[in-house]
């Protein structure tokens, strides 16, 4: 999609016949997938820079990408506040009608041996997803507005890097769609409007995490730590 | 994709090699011997201490809980006094039946094949990077480092059945009508995908690349 600019750009590699003396560890970037060592340039607005050894895009800035991550993330927070308390999906089978947010399909499993699940289930689809969020507009908000960063904005910005791959709200959606079809013999089935909502928040957080360049927002938190 | 061919360049000097320790959160680079990340407070390893163990332990543990989650059943449906029982592979058999090929694929994909598959992938992983493994170059090394990326990026999707039993079991509580309950099956499936997870956070990539170190002047 945006090939274009997307021309990669490998980054000069340190080879062996450099001596090592003169290796000065903070003109230096190491991979963190193939800890080659490379030179440490400034990358423009747009462009990939790439491992000059194993090709993982090491830095991509965007333009407006710590404003825009923060407005995204903000958004995915008022979702999430509104996915949980309105009704999700709605059943009609025979004259009854059966209502159910969030919320119950969590408590699903809430009896006896299944309990640990429905902790499991919350965390990965609305408590995990809601504090990475957080962290998020808590680390770089602050830096968004070019105020100095916040006094816990490195662990914060850890946590989220930390809670990517547990944070599974996408997922859900997906389950929703295979359990619609499930039903579908059984009953009628209508969306409630926190489903439209849940999928926008799964949009705006993928959105989100696209203007993310980990590498740049590490570099941008600790210069402004600094000054 | 089009990652500069291996033998074009030189082989780079790595982290290690220059008595440097690199940041796996955030690329800094420090001298050996510095315990935290001065950039973002991770802890800083040249490798992963004890890598593989965590891998191989994690990996063995999924595949246990994985056994059970394919006897017991998944979802049990009440239905006029009636109750079925529903496996994984009993479900995408029911979702044939129904007609639903593309949803039986996306279930048979997600529970089966993609579990599978990343027992597979991270237990060849973890036997060729060990040391003393005959040394793999070139082409082969950026193959088992996109062999990783997609083991760690596909891992999470396996969550999808266990999330549509909890919309089920949420949703089809019609008393008399219909009742579905989730089993047992439920749990173990879910350890099994935590498991899995964590073997494939605790692979450290850097290993595969170690196999060319040898080659470097």
């Amino acid at each position: 999609m945006t090939d274009a600019i997307d021309s990669p750009a490998p980054l000069r590699a340190i080879t062996g016949s450099l001596r090592h003396e003169t290796l000065d560890p903070d003109r230096l970037i190491a991979c963190p997938t193939c800890d080659a060592l490379q030179v440490d340039a400034p990358v423009p607005v747009g462009a990939q820079a790439r491992c000059s050894r194993c090709g993982t895009v090491l830095m991509a800035p965007r333009e407006q990408a710590m404003t825009r991550i923060v407005m995204l993330a903000a958004t995915a927070l008022v979702l999430m506040v509104a996915a949980v308390f309105f009704p999700f999906l709605e059943l009609s089978a025979g004259g009854m009608v059966r209502r159910s947010s969030l919320l119950d399909a969590v408590l699903a499993f809430s009896s006896g041996m299944m309990l640990p699940l429905t902790f499991a289930t919350a965390a990965l689809i609305i408590v995990l997803p809601s504090l990475r969020l957080v962290s998020i507009v808590y680390a770089l908000a602050p830096m968004a507005l070019g105020w100095h960063p916040a006094r816990h904005a490195v662990r914060a910005f850890r946590l989220a890097q930390a809670l990517r791959p547990w944070a599974m709200a996408e997922i859900f959606i997906v389950g929703v769609s295979v359990a619609l079809v499930k039903v579908a013999g059984l009953a009628k089935l209508s969306f409630g409007p926190a489903f439209w909502t849940f999928s926008a928040l799964v949009l705006v957080t993928v959105l989100s995490d696209t203007y993310m360049c980990r590498l740049s927002v590490w570099k941008t938190l600790e210069e402004r730590r600094r000054s | 994709m089009t990652a500069p061919t291996p033998h074009s360049i030189p082989p780079a000097l790595t982290a290690r090699q220059a008595g440097l320790v690199g940041c796996q959160s955030c690329g800094k680079v420090h001298r050996a011997g510095v315990a935290t990340c001065q950039r973002c407070g991770a802890p800083l390893h040249s490798r992963m201490p004890g890598s593989l163990q965590k891998v191989w332990a994690w990996l063995f543990a999924g595949i246990v809980v994985y056994i059970p989650a394919n006897i017991y059943p998944m979802l049990l449906t009440t239905s006029f006094g009636r109750t079925s029982e529903n496996t994984i592979v009993g479900g995408v058999v029911d979702l044939i039946h129904y007609g639903s090929y593309a949803v039986a694929a996306i279930v048979f994909l997600a529970s089966v094949v993609i579990p599978v598959g990343k027992f597979i992938a991270i237990g060849y992983l973890a036997l060729v990077v060990r040391p003393g493994a005959r040394i793999g170059r070139g082409s082969g090394l950026h193959g088992r480092q996109h062999l990783y990326e997609v083991v760690e990026f596909i891992g999470r999707w396996s969550m999808i059945d266990v999330f549509v039993v909890a919309i089920l079991a949420a949703l089809v509580q019609l008393d008399f009508a219909a009742t579905i309950s989730p089993g047992i099956a439920a749990v173990s499936f879910s350890l099994s995908v935590a498991f899995t997870m964590l073997a494939a956070q605790s692979f450290d990539p850097r290993l595969i690349w170690d196999a060319e170190e040898g080659t470097a002047p």
